[in-house]
């Protein structure tokens, strides 16, 4: 059994909420007295044909039952025998932009909901915008409500097209297709008899069979060092092991490789993760590794393969979506950046461009404030080893810090080094 | 990397090494249930062959199970762990908390209060604790990483964007973070862990022979803590616990199961949640929120 990573976007009153209640209900990952508990304090707890009102099981916030709005991103959770997946529940409003990226950068799969009387608007176009922006791998496109065009083929084979001819060919790894009806429970986690004519598998099918194969398990590898084990007792007196995560390919016992940003060489002694002695460990894998040399590594160092060393600068250009609410993003900016364990300080020297979150064009700009996806140039008070995010959503992403306060200001994601 | 356990397991660790990493004095919250003893063994695979790199901290209602406190100094011994201990009862002597009087009287929430003295007195920055988002709705929208402000509280609506698997512990003096390394776990995501690293628990959660007393549909254990009524009427049963909070506030189900295995299946065929056995959620609709806020676990 594996696990899938996915978010849910779509604009108000597309019926996201229920079909995710649909999802966690269908596969009986909500309890009875969830149930009861959230009948007695929502007035609109049943439908006009009495089936609850799956939407409730969704909104998590006092102020979000009040306003019978999304504010944050929530998650959720279910199994099937299959699959054990994660939700990222975020809200579909403009001003919520920041809410969507986040829950994105950890999804390998997004589902864009589309009311099929309304067919593609600005909303979907720009949640399938930002979908590419983090490098989604595989996106579903829903088309929901089909109970509402009376289960029309055409509707749903209109919205298709409409949507192709928006998103240029090979944006994203897999594009599929289907209409539903979360509300009725068609095509959602059964096949549905009222649409014969789409033959291909329900949603939750579909979900449970998506071969996942993550770009970055092929990719060169990596391993941010996150603490320094030093037993310093009578029988590990000389012990010295980096604990971290690895990110892209495998890492071996005998491996030649790098520790960044120092470039110094060296090889891979043991691998290990608790009592267990391992010789290689993959992608997404936290372990401790012992080197053959001596050498002055410590937390916020990178160890990467001889075979493919990450780019190494002190200037890069980045795409980054603004998250402060207060603070305003100007030329000459001071912040700090956080890439993995290591914690810089950076300027940013200028803005290049910015995305119209309206014509989804690029347009100039000398400021940004919440929910802009600007392009900037920044410059770091130290090199840094990094990978462009086109090659890795790890080693190619970083957040962006106030100095004082330590608020999250901003995500980015590196395109290339500057000179 | 094979199953989702490796990849939860390995989620965990990595958010145990930041936490340890980012902080000058972590500190975990133990509360003797399995949620924290994983926590704990995860803690110990993360930074073996070294010692954990930080102590635990225990907030006693006074009201504990003793088997809960036994098993706490036994797990506190084998690792080679600091523990520290904070009492409920000495935050009530200091005139800082009330005892709360009637028949469901519990310390639980004044477990608060205590925690955020043991804080200051020691100076910690970040609290690692067990919660999980499948818990409680509140709980769905909480980072890994939780800023508290220097009251201790919690602002849902002012969270930090929490993006790829950066966290961000950066904070002003007085602030500190909670730490959620098995955010991502459900209930039975911890029992199969449980199984598969064979992970030693508390008795009280396998089915034994028990005295209490019926209340709402659930069992509460007859300990002399509980205030039992007249017309309540005390009976020995068959029981096991779901989940372990003090004597006041956790309750106990009919049950059979006697194994980790018996266990699993039987949470396969559960209709109730984990709170729900827990007269702490279920006082009002936002009852963890409020409490949430007011810097509770």
């Amino acid at each position: 059994m594996d696990l899938l990573r996915f978010i849910t976007s779509g604009s108000v009153d597309d019926g996201k909420s229920t079909l995710i209640g649909r999802l966690l209900y269908d596969s009986h990952a909500v309890f009875e007295d969830q149930l009861q508990a959230m009948r007695k304090a929502s007035r609109k707890a049943y439908l006009a044909d009495g089936a609850p009102d799956l939407a409730i099981l969704t909104d998590g916030l006092k102020a979000e039952r009040e306003q019978g709005i999304t504010i944050d991103v929530a998650y959720k959770y279910f199994a099937t025998p299959k699959r054990k997946f994660i939700i990222a529940d975020a809200p579909g409003h403009i001003q919520y932009t920041r809410n969507m990226v986040t829950g994105a950068s950890n999804s390998d799969l997004a589902i864009i909901l589309i009311d099929a009387r309304h067919g593609v608007v600005e909303q979907t176009r720009r949640h399938a915008c930002i979908a590419k922006l983090l490098s989604i791998p595989h996106l579903v496109v829903a088309v929901n409500k089909m109970d509402m065009v009376s289960y029309d083929e055409q509707v749903f084979y209109r919205i298709a097209a409409a949507f192709k001819s928006l998103m240029p060919e090979g944006s994203f790894q897999s594009v599929h297709f289907i209409p539903i009806s979360a509300l009725h429970g068609d095509n959602v986690v059964s096949s549905s008899e009222r649409m014969p004519w789409y033959a291909e598998p329900s949603l939750l099918a579909y979900l449970e069979e998506l071969p996942l194969k993550p770009r970055e398990r092929q990719g060169p590898a990596r391993m941010p060092v996150q603490w320094v084990i030093r037993p310093q007792s009578e029988d590990l007196h000389d012990y010295r092991g980096y604990a971290g995560r690895v990110i892209g390919g495998a890492l071996h016992v005998g491996d030649a490789v790098q520790v960044w940003p120092s470039g110094l060489e060296t090889c891979i002694k043991s691998i290990e993760l608790g009592h267990q002695v391992l010789h290689e460990a993959h992608h997404g894998q936290s372990v401790t590794i012992q080197l053959t040399d001596q050498l002055d590594v410590s937390r916020g160092d990178l160890i990467a393969s001889v075979a493919h060393p990450p780019v190494l600068s002190h200037r890069l250009r980045a795409q980054i979506c603004w998250m402060d609410d207060h603070k305003m993003l100007r030329p000459g900016t001071k912040m700090l950046l956080q890439h993995q364990s290591r914690r810089l300080r950076c300027i940013v020297e200028q803005l290049v461009e910015k995305m119209d979150i309206y014509s989804l064009q690029a347009i100039p700009a000398e400021c940004a404030g919440l929910n802009d996806i600007v392009t900037v140039d920044i410059r770091l008070a130290s090199p840094l080893a990094f990978d462009p995010y086109c090659d890795s959503r790890h080693t190619g992403a970083f957040i962006l810090l106030d100095e004082h306060t330590g608020q999250t200001l901003a995500g980015g994601m590196i395109l290339h080094a500057l000179d | 990397m094979n199953t989702y356990l490796d990849w939860l397991e390995s989620e965990a660790i990595h958010i145990l090494r930041e936490a340890a990493g980012q902080f000058e004095r972590p500190v975990l919250l133990f509360s003797g249930g399995k949620d924290s003893i994983t926590l704990v063994h995860l803690a110990a695979k993360a930074f073996y062959p070294g010692r954990i790199p930080f102590p635990l901290l225990h907030i006693d209602t006074g009201h504990n199970f003793k088997e809960t406190l036994e098993f706490r100094d036994q797990l506190a011994a084998r690792i080679g762990v600091q523990l520290i201990v904070r009492y409920v009862e000495d935050s009530i002597r200091q005139g800082k908390a009330t005892e709360p009087q009637g028949k469901n009287a519990s310390r639980n929430a004044l477990q608060s209060i205590t925690l955020l003295d043991a804080i200051e007195e020691f100076g910690f920055d970040a609290c690692i604790g067990g919660a999980r988002r499948d818990e409680e709705k509140a709980r769905a929208k909480e980072r890994i990483f939780s800023v508290r402000n220097a009251f201790g509280e919690w602002n849902p609506r002012c969270q930090r964007p929490e993006l790829w698997s950066l966290y961000n512990g950066k904070i002003q003096p007085g602030e500190n973070v909670r730490v959620f390394p098995i955010s991502n776990w459900t209930e039975l995501d911890v029992w199969h862990y449980i199984q598969r690293e064979h992970i030693a628990l508390p008795s009280l959660y396998f089915a034994h022979q028990r005295n209490v007393v019926m209340r709402n549909g659930v069992c509460m254990a007859a300990e002399p803590c509980l205030h039992i009524a007249d017309d309540e009427v005390v009976l020995n049963k068959l029981v096991r616990f779901r989940t372990i909070g003090d004597v006041t506030c956790t309750a106990a189900f009919e049950s059979h199961a006697a194994t980790v295995e018996d266990i699993l299946l039987e949470l396969h065929d559960i209709r109730y949640s984990e709170r729900g056995a827990r007269l702490d959620d279920t006082t009002s609709e936002a009852a963890m929120e409020e409490r949430k806020k007011a810097g509770y676990f």
